[in-house]
């Protein structure tokens, strides 16, 4: 007997939110009451993570443009997801700890790390620009699924120290078909850790559909280790927020791992060097334009009297200039020495790590006197 | 006789679907290898002509990919895993080393494992951390693995069908910057070279280059202009089990050798080579054996990759560096 693989339902249509979904704020938004979640935000508050949004879109925009320019290698996008990002990021505590994949830009952004430093990465100059101690925000993690084990391991030392924080990981749908994923699971609910693992499914993981993954939805993973899961709309700042806040909660209070799947959408490509035209249709891209992440908190304000034209006129100003002044601290980056090769190797210098820095340096240097 | 011009992905993807047509058991299996034809095109369309049995989009599990590569091959499937970048062939590297390379040892010959690992890798195109990395050592360390790599697109069209039909599990590295270099193929097989021994690509009596994947065609643009010796390029092609009587004799008659690679020289694969030509070649040697590699530190950031990466200048300047002697 020859088979074909059975794969269900094709690309795209198992992307139907269930009932069980949490959402505050509609894709028209509408406030809505959801039984066990819900957020107390002042009209302040509220103008603050559209701000947010309104600004890393911003950012995105700029690094893609950089991007086709030639001055970044790469960049992966975050459109569609700066929701899920800003919501999980501004529930967060100074102390907590936040571990990246690599598209978490606007989570960067909630916690204070220069976007230039952010784009740095992109541009080839450096792995990482930022000190991850100084934010509480660790490097990006390229090696999908390798950081949900740190951020176990850094929940245990939480643990250990017996201080009030908590430790938040970003990965993707793909992601947890990683054996690491399964492994931080299966530790932290050992351990009873004091982590937060994010899933952002954004429904493809380069070309491969959720499908591909899962037979079930990501978020009921969890009851079969032994931990909550849970599944927010990724696209409403409100719900996000929220979720995350009482899953940090719990985690600090003793309650262990919580997975939150945040259902949202790559409205990009996967970096620019994908072309997403190959495997998706566009018909997909247009439903979810209808569920805008920024859209949904502009109406809300507008509806309840809280913003008029001027703010957001005001806000739209303000994420360009950031946006062109990132744009023009990008260009200035330097490009590093040829002898950073050779830095923070390790602890010490050794001889034979510096005997080949010299050489080259001089093997250079020879160049220099032919030109001279 | 018949040839075709193609790109070196171009003649990968042609060397698979032969590959499997000829033999029902064969399977591609990797991350978008299928609709997408895999990050270099280089499964582009054998998803569409073969089905989703033989031509599988697994799931994001690199331990996973070999690992049921295994079990496939047990059956008496023919699986050829792409692995997406070379970096990111470790979380696999327990199932390879320790599973994959063993098993016909410990079943005493009677398990068989044609199970095809490619890995496009090696540096030079820009890009972030993980996706240039040249592990080859790791697994030319590993008894019971064949390491191979392509470095043009006759050899990718020929060596890729000659692997899957190989009893052996092989590692076959593809040389990620050359996949859009173009140049003729023979698509019959029969005159062609086994897969397992060193070709002289370029002849020459001064010196003897010897070289791998990506840097064979940087050895040949340096042997082209370098207009005062008479440079030698050997492609090594086939790195374990390694063709030594080709490279000795290269080596006895020129009195001379530089190996290049791109991954770091401390403890790499020229080691390997530089010991064993001073071993067998220690009276022929008019000077030391040269390394040609990258630095030995972790792959640094693309903007500095053109002087991490050996280039023309640094193999001419070991080239002269031999003439020192
Ligand atoms: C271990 C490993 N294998 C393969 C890759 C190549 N790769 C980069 S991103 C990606 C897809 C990731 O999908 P997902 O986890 O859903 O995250 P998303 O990019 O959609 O945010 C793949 C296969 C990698 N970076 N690491």
């Amino acid at each position: 007997m020859t088979i074909d693989a059975a794969h269900g339902a094709p690309p795209g249509t198992g992307a139907q939110p269930p009932p069980e979904l949490v959402q505050l704020l509609t894709p028209e938004g509408e406030r809505i009451e959801h039984p066990e979640y819900d957020v107390d935000l002042t009209a302040d508050e509220i103008k603050s993570l559209y701000r947010d949004l309104v600004i890393v879109r911003r950012l995105d925009t700029e690094a893609l443009a950089l991007t086709r320019q030639g001055e970044l290698g790469v960049w992966a996008s975050l459109l569609g997801q700066e929701a899920a990002q800003i919501g999980s990021g501004r529930a967060l505590g100074p102390g907590d700890m936040a571990f990246p994949s690599y598209r978490e830009h606007g989570v960067a952004w909630c916690r204070d790390v220069d976007p230039v430093k952010v784009l740095g990465l992109f541009r080839g100059v450096n792995h990482a620009g930022w000190d991850p101690r100084e934010h509480n925000f660790h490097l990006y993690t390229i090696v999908i699924g390798s950081q949900t084990l740190h951020a176990t391991g850094y929940a245990m030392g939480i643990q250990r120290d017996g201080t009030e924080d908590a430790a938040i990981v970003y990965f993707g749908d793909g992601a947890t078909s990683e054996g690491d994923v399964n492994e931080a699971f299966v530790w932290s609910a050992a351990q009873n850790a004091p982590i937060v693992f994010f899933c952002q499914n954004n429904q493809w993981a380069i070309s491969e559909p959720l499908e591909r993954q899962s037979r079930i939805p990501l978020y009921r993973r969890a009851e079969g280790f032994g931990f909550p899961g849970i599944r927010v709309d990724g696209n409403d700042v409100f719900a996000v927020l929220a979720v995350t806040k009482r899953a940090l909660d719990n985690a600090r209070s003793g309650q262990g791992p919580t997975l939150i799947e945040a259902f949202t959408y790559r409205m990009g490509a996967h970096t620019t060097t994908d072309d997403p035209t190959r495997y998706r249709l566009q018909a997909e891209l247009e439903a979810w334009k209808l569920k805008d992440p920024i859209e949904r908190v502009k109406a809300y304000l507008v509806k309840s009297q809280m913003a008029d034209k001027e703010f957001f006129a005001a806000i739209d100003e303000e994420a360009k200039s950031i946006g062109s002044d990132l744009r023009k601290r990008c260009l200035e980056l330097p490009d590093p020495e040829a002898t950073a090769i050779w830095e923070n190797v390790y602890a010490t210098e050794h001889a034979p790590l510096a005997g080949e820095r010299d050489r080259f340096t001089s093997y250079l240097g020879s160049f220099e006197e032919v030109t001279r | 006789m018949s040839t075709e011009t193609l790109s070196l992905s171009r003649a990968m993807n042609e060397g698979l679907r032969k590959a499997m047509e000829n033999d029902p058991k064969v399977v591609v299996m990797g991350e978008d290898v299928g609709k997408l034809g895999g990050v270099f095109r280089v499964t582009d369309g054998l998803q569409k002509d073969f089905g989703e049995a033989r031509v599988i989009d697994t799931p994001l599990a690199e331990s996973g990919i070999v690992g049921t590569a295994i079990g496939l091959a047990l059956r008496g499937y023919r699986p050829v895993c792409e692995i997406q970048f070379d970096g990111f062939v470790f979380p696999a590297f327990n199932q390879i080393t320790s599973q994959l390379a063993k098993m016909r040892m410990r079943s005493l010959g009677t398990l068989e494992l044609p199970v095809v690992i490619r890995i496009p890798f090696g540096g030079g195109i820009g890009a972030v951390e993980h996706h240039s990395e040249s592990p080859e050592a790791y697994f030319t360390h590993t008894g019971g693995l064949r390491v191979v790599a392509c470095s043009n697109p006759s050899d990718a069209y020929t060596m890729i069908q000659q692997a899957i039909t190989c009893p052996d599990p092989v590692i076959f590295f593809e040389p990620k910057r050359r996949y859009w270099d173009k140049a003729p193929v023979e698509l019959d097989l029969s005159a062609a070279a086994p897969f397992d021994r060193a070709v002289v690509a370029r002849e020459g009596s001064d010196v003897t280059l010897l070289a791998y994947g990506p840097m064979v065609k940087t050895c040949l643009e340096a042997a082209q202009a370098d207009d005062n010796r008479s440079i030698e390029v050997v492609d090594i092609r086939s790195l374990n089990p390694l063709d030594e009587s080709t490279v000795l004799e290269s080596v006895r008659r020129t009195g001379r050798c530089v190996v290049v690679h791109e991954a770091p020289v401390f403890g790499g694969y020229g080691a390997e080579l530089a010991a064993r030509i001073t071993e067998k070649c220690f009276y022929n040697l008019e000077s030391p054996v040269l390394r040609v590699g990258a630095a030995s530190t972790p792959y640094p950031p693309s903007r500095l990759e053109d002087h991490y990466l050996p280039d023309l200048d640094r193999v001419l300047d070991a080239v002269d560096r031999t003439f020192e002697w």
